[in-house]
């Protein structure tokens, strides 16, 4: 409150008394120190007030006034106020973001299924080396680095800091490498393509002492790509001592388990919403 | 005449205690330790039982030569961290289903209080005259438990190492599992309004999923909001389906224009063993009469699971859930030790059940 205080003080004497000058530049980049020229004579005060800034030093008024490049590293607005004995004047300029040098790099998701049509989403917001969103269109390289394949790049400028793309998910599964650069940086995320869900689930029934083995067939979704160890597969088995089921996580690229069987049974699988085929088979 | 008085002041002194152990309920007392009918024979035991007098119990029963104290009292203590660890038997009903003058049958229902809320167990109780006092066969547990042996389980586990606080905005975080609600059917219920349904992790990582759901009218206002609390197998493996229920208590279906599900899925590591298998599953009537799903849990690895939770859907012929009931199991699941389970189906939707299916949910304690 006390701050806004002396600040609107400030804007009310530097309105009403104008007398020394100040010049800044019209616009000044993010980092980069600036010279503001002054008019007028004896000891004066100057005020910097930024976006995240509020500074006051002891000047000459009439010498120029040099400002660091630290204190000028957010982009935007700013009030340079020079009070000298004869008032108060001030002028405002702009910082804009320095070059692009750095990147946000979202990539959504991190796990999808195999070939799906633009299941990916890459998006790049584009810094400079202050965090300033740099608003202006900059080309922003997108790559995609598959395992044991050529890479791939393409350049979208970017639109209001931000640039994107959307990509279809490989055929086959398995970690991809998927970059965005620009100036000196160079993110890197990896996403992780699984295979889809089971096609074609079979199994088959082996007599084991006075138990069946009932084992699937080598789970793959319907690219050919192994499904995941650990992916459930749901075993029912009725029979006339009632019905037997089972969940069994895949293991080593088959689900496997014993199950007694009483008379004759019959047999069926699933994995989430995909079903199998049924077997019928004669216990004890 | 000069012991008279002392001998009044005596009699009254008798009369006086006599009255006092009558008051104190020493006949019935006394009636329960003579065991002089088999009904009392087990309502004495149960009542030691109750105020864990095991001794005393065990010093009841018949087949003591069967039966060792130590198995005796783990069938109402307890064992490893199975739910009768965080329980105690709070009443007990028995009547009799036969009786002559040797010996009879009595059935128990006894209410255990648990931490999950109140649990029925009931067991029919052989009572046989053994030198003019009733004494109480207990059933012996006659499955037998697997040989010490290592059993490898190389089943997957997985772990996750989230985003740390320090990284930068924009560093890739792992995403929440993607989950599928597969079906919802809203329920007339004569205490309040059930929704039913099932709901598969279709991701290729383990989830934890709870099910909300938010009850509209027709202005589109909210008039209730219930989760599925523990009517649902919470933690799902890839491609793994759970029924799940929801429960709004004094609710009807007529107030409701329109529901709003909710299914909310978080990243969580998880192990793919132990694997159950639920046997001789039926359909059936239990000893008081009630529709019942019954089965056995086998628990195929070599990790004692402490407390079982067994969740039920039922179909009709449309293939359409239209019950879930769940149940815990009050005895931990030993490798390879096929434990029974049963859990209600409510008789008006017996009736139209065509198929079902189990699955199984545990709670270990964490050491």
């Amino acid at each position: 409150m006390r701050t806004l205080r002396t600040v609107a003080f400030i804007f009310l004497a530097a309105g009403s008394l104008a007398a020394s000058e100040i010049h800044p530049p019209a616009q000044a980049t993010a980092g980069k120190a600036i010279t503001i020229q002054t008019s007028g004579s004896g000891d004066a005060t100057f005020y910097l007030i930024g976006p995240a800034i509020a500074s006051k030093s002891k000047v000459q008024a009439g010498s120029d006034i040099s400002v660091d490049s630290d204190e000028l590293q957010q982009a935007g607005r700013y009030i340079a106020i020079l009070c000298a004995s004869d008032g108060c004047t001030s002028a405002d300029f702009f910082v804009t973001p320095a070059a692009a040098n750095r990147l946000s790099f979202l990539v959504h998701p991190s796990r999808v299924p195999v070939g799906t049509a633009n299941g990916i989403s890459a998006v790049a917001f584009v810094h400079d080396n202050f965090q300033n969103l740099v608003l202006k269109p900059e080309p922003v390289t997108f790559s995609i680095m598959p395992n044991n394949e050529k890479p791939v790049s393409a350049t979208r400028p970017s639109q209001n800091g931000v640039a994107w793309v959307r990509l279809t998910s490989a055929r086959k599964e398995g970690p991809t490498k998927l970059g965005a650069s620009i100036g000196h940086a160079d993110e890197i995320r990896v996403v992780e393509q699984v295979a889809a869900d089971a096609c074609n689930l079979r199994i088959k029934a082996d007599r084991e002492k006075k138990d069946f083995e009932i084992e699937t067939d080598p789970v793959h979704d319907c690219a050919g790509n192994p499904v995941p160890d650990g992916t459930v597969v749901s075993f029912t088995e009725s029979d006339s001592a009632g019905k037997t089921t089972v969940d069994v996580p895949i293991k080593r690229g088959i689900a496997k388990i014993d199950m007694p069987i009483d008379g004759r049974a019959k047999i069926t699988v699933a994995s989430g919403v995909v079903t199998g085929n049924e077997l019928e088979v004669s216990g004890q | 005449m000069k012991y008279m008085l002392p001998i009044v002041i005596g009699i009254i002194t008798l009369v006086l205690i006599i009255i006092s152990w009558v008051q104190s309920g020493g006949v019935a007392r006394h009636e329960m330790a003579a065991a002089n009918t088999p009904e009392q024979a087990v309502r004495l035991m149960l009542s030691e039982i109750q105020a864990h007098n095991f001794d005393a119990a065990y010093s009841r029963l018949a087949d003591r030569d069967d039966v060792d104290k130590e198995t005796f009292v783990r069938e109402f203590s307890g064992s490893y961290g199975s739910l009768l660890t965080y329980a105690s038997l709070q009443s007990f009903d028995v009547w009799g289903l036969h009786t002559s003058d040797q010996e009879a049958t009595f059935r128990a229902s006894l209410h255990y209080s648990t931490a999950v809320g109140q649990l029925d167990d009931v067991r029919d109780l052989k009572v046989q005259k053994v030198d003019n006092a009733w004494k109480v066969f207990w059933p012996v547990n006659n499955a037998t438990k697997l040989p010490p042996q290592v059993i490898a389980t190389n089943y997957l586990r997985w772990d996750v190492v989230n985003r740390g606080a320090g990284d930068e905005w924009g560093v890739q975080d792992v995403d929440s599992p993607q989950v599928r609600i597969l079906s919802m059917n809203p329920i007339q219920r004569p205490d309040g309004l059930t929704l039913v349904g099932e709901v598969v992790n279709e991701d290729s990582v383990p989830a934890f999923i709870n099910i909300g759901a938010t009850l509209l009218d027709s202005h589109g206002n909210e008039i209730a909001q219930e989760s599925s609390f523990d009517k649902i197998d919470h933690t799902l493996l890839p491609k793994q389906v759970s029924p799940y229920r929801i429960d709004f208590p004094d609710m009807r279906m007529e107030r409701v224009k329109s529901v709003r599900m909710d299914a909310k899925a978080l990243l969580v590591s998880a192990s793919a063993d132990p694997v159950i298998e639920v046997t001789q599953q039926k359909l059936e009537t239990d000893p008081l009469g009630k529709k019942v799903l019954s089965g056995d849990l086998i628990d195929e690895g070599g990790q004692v699971v402490d407390i079982p939770h067994v969740i039920a859907s039922y179909y009709d012929a449309n293939g359409k859930v239209i019950w879930v009931s769940d149940g815990y199991v009050d005895q931990p699941l030993l490798p390879q030790v096929p434990v029974p389970f049963a859990v209600d189906v409510p008789p008006d939707i017996a009736k139209d059940v065509h198929s079902y299916h189990v699955t199984v949910n545990y709670y270990n304690r964490t050491s």
